[in-house]
């Protein structure tokens, strides 16, 4: 591990002596004229695919290039929810492996990501919605996924702000709850990851924009970058919101649409809300950070976009629909909002494959829902390009299924607020 | 006297304005988006194979930059039309009407 591993001990240490000494996290790497992978796109599934490939797969050579700067995308513009209660067994087996992994992260960090285990409700507002649930419960018991159902009483009982009444336009007829599921500090995965990853001798290479990839005979050879040329016989894309943009310069076309996702916190209050509650029906999905903000997300944009900013009706629908199920909330004042850049496939399932070019990998496709599969997505891209094939739980996961027919239609199935 | 109300209360909020060709200059909120123009269904789809038919359905151009879009009026005359519209700052620079081809920029 790094010089100045964390502990309890180091904390107090430092504290006696003014907090004098810390280092920086990372070094500010300047970039080599090869490598032997570099990975596109320094977010946590960019950074975090670098640490698999050097701490699992013995690369020591490795690069991280990101145009802006560590966490500054969707990482850091998400609304940090994490769960696996997906329908089909493919998508949760992928979300599951992430889940277990974001269990010990901290630990294998030595970085506290603040996962929080506080529980992940989805609540039912008609009957088709009681009925989508169960199923979704007892496909996910099959898959040892853990998920419950909760009448109203007790959804009031977990989370007790939440309006069960008669009084508004869909009352809650139930919730589906995953215990296991919550959430964790986006920033600090960036940077847990940046930090191990640092560690472990990977160049992380901010302010560094991609602008053409080479190709050769044998694939892929070189990237061109606003830091000049460099070389590299494996190239990974983790670059979300800009993989259509990236894979363009190779002449690669992925069946992907970019949307601005927004999301907005409200002023700091007292800890109020215990858990995650999420609805699909109304579109709204809140929860209460460590430091107070009720932090609210709903569905994308209605056009595509890469401003990384929205449209305010679509933030006022979700508002409408937070203010029904928590009249509490009504006078609280929103702090501030923002967007993200997803990138979304048809069957909103994503893309960790080989691409037709060799050498050239893409994780990709995360849509509205890539942050609860940071670690294990990371983990399986890594394993990709290092053994130049999927991992048994990304093989579905191919560009090729949207022409042979196999899609993972998560879209029209899933507990997914689209 | 009614007492006097923040204007996102009574006006609605605040949105795009997007030239419709039929009706100029309306809101944002009476549209829908129908994705990428210029689309053209296989004139003799039994001689598509798959990798053709994928092309077709899934993969889109998701341009950066000048983007030619499908829009309709949905709220509105109900027209579908043409645009062409900056996907870096979501300025429209043309609309035209379907069927027609793509202007220069």
């Amino acid at each position: 591990m790094s010089k100045q591993a964390f502990s309890g001990l180091s904390l107090i240490w430092r504290g006696l002596n003014r907090h004098r000494g810390w280092q920086n996290q990372w070094r500010k790497a300047i970039p080599k004229h090869r490598y032997d992978a570099i990975i596109i796109g320094g977010g946590g599934h960019g950074l975090g695919a670098a640490y698999y490939l050097a701490r699992e797969h013995r690369l020591t050579n490795i690069a991280v290039l990101e145009k802006g700067w560590i966490g500054g995308g969707n990482t850091g513009r998400n609304t940090t929810i994490i769960r696996s209660n997906y329908l089909f067994n493919e998508s949760a087996a992928l979300y599951d492996h992430s889940l277990k992994m974001w269990e010990n992260l901290s630990q294998v960090l030595n970085y506290n990501v603040m996962f929080s285990a506080r529980g992940v409700m989805m609540l039912a507002h008609t009957v088709h919605d009681v009925q989508t649930s169960k199923r979704h419960i007892h496909a996910n018991r099959c898959n040892g996924v853990d998920n419950e159902w909760l009448e109203p009483e007790q959804a009031k009982e977990f989370c007790p702000l939440l309006n069960i009444g008669d009084n508004i336009r869909y009352p809650v007829l139930g919730a589906a709850l995953q215990r296991r599921g919550g959430t964790a500090r986006h920033d600090a995965v960036a940077w847990g990851y940046a930090r191990a990853a640092d560690a472990l001798g990977v160049d992380i290479i901010e302010n560094c924009e991609v602008t053409g990839i080479r190709c050769d005979a044998h694939g892929v050879a070189a990237l061109e970058t606003t830091r000049g040329v460099i070389e590299s016989r494996k190239v990974g894309v983790s670059a979300a919101g800009h993989s259509s943009v990236v894979l363009g310069m190779a002449g690669v076309k992925l069946p992907l649409e970019s949307f601005p996702l927004q999301a907005l916190v409200s002023e700091p209050i007292k800890p109020v809300f215990p858990c995650v509650v999420m609805s699909n029906t109304i579109h709204a999905y809140i929860s209460q950070s460590d430091k107070g903000e009720l932090v609210i997300g709903a569905g994308t944009d209605a056009y595509t976009s890469y401003t990384q900013r929205g449209a305010l009706h679509i933030n006022m629908h979700t508002l409408d629909a937070v203010c029904e199920l928590f009249p509490t909330f009504r006078r609280l004042r929103m702090l501030r909002n923002w967007g993200g850049i997803v990138d979304v496939t048809p069957d909103r399932s994503p893309i960790i494959a080989k691409t037709p070019v060799p050498g050239l990998y893409v994780n990709c496709g995360w849509g509205t829902g890539g942050f609860k599969a940071t670690p294990g997505s990371a983990h399986l891209f890594a394993w990709t390009m290092a053994h130049d094939e999927p991992h048994p739980i990304n093989a579905p996961f191919t560009i090729e299924r949207f022409r042979d027919g196999y899609l993972i239609d998560e879209a029209a199935a899933a507990a997914v607020a689209h | 006297m009614r007492p006097r109300q923040p204007p996102w209360l009574t006006e609605g909020a605040p949105v795009l304005l997007i030239p419709c060709p039929y009706c100029g200059d309306r809101p944002e909120i009476e549209f829908t988006h129908g994705g990428q123009a210029h689309l053209v269904r296989p004139a003799r789809p039994a001689d598509l194979d798959d990798q053709a038919w994928a092309e077709f359905l899934y993969m889109r151009s998701n341009t950066k930059g000048v983007h030619a879009e499908r829009w309709r009026h949905a709220r509105g005359c109900g027209q579908f039309f043409n645009a062409l519209r900056d996907t870096t700052t979501d300025h429209f620079l043309a609309v035209y009407k379907s069927g027609t081809p793509r202007p220069a920029t």
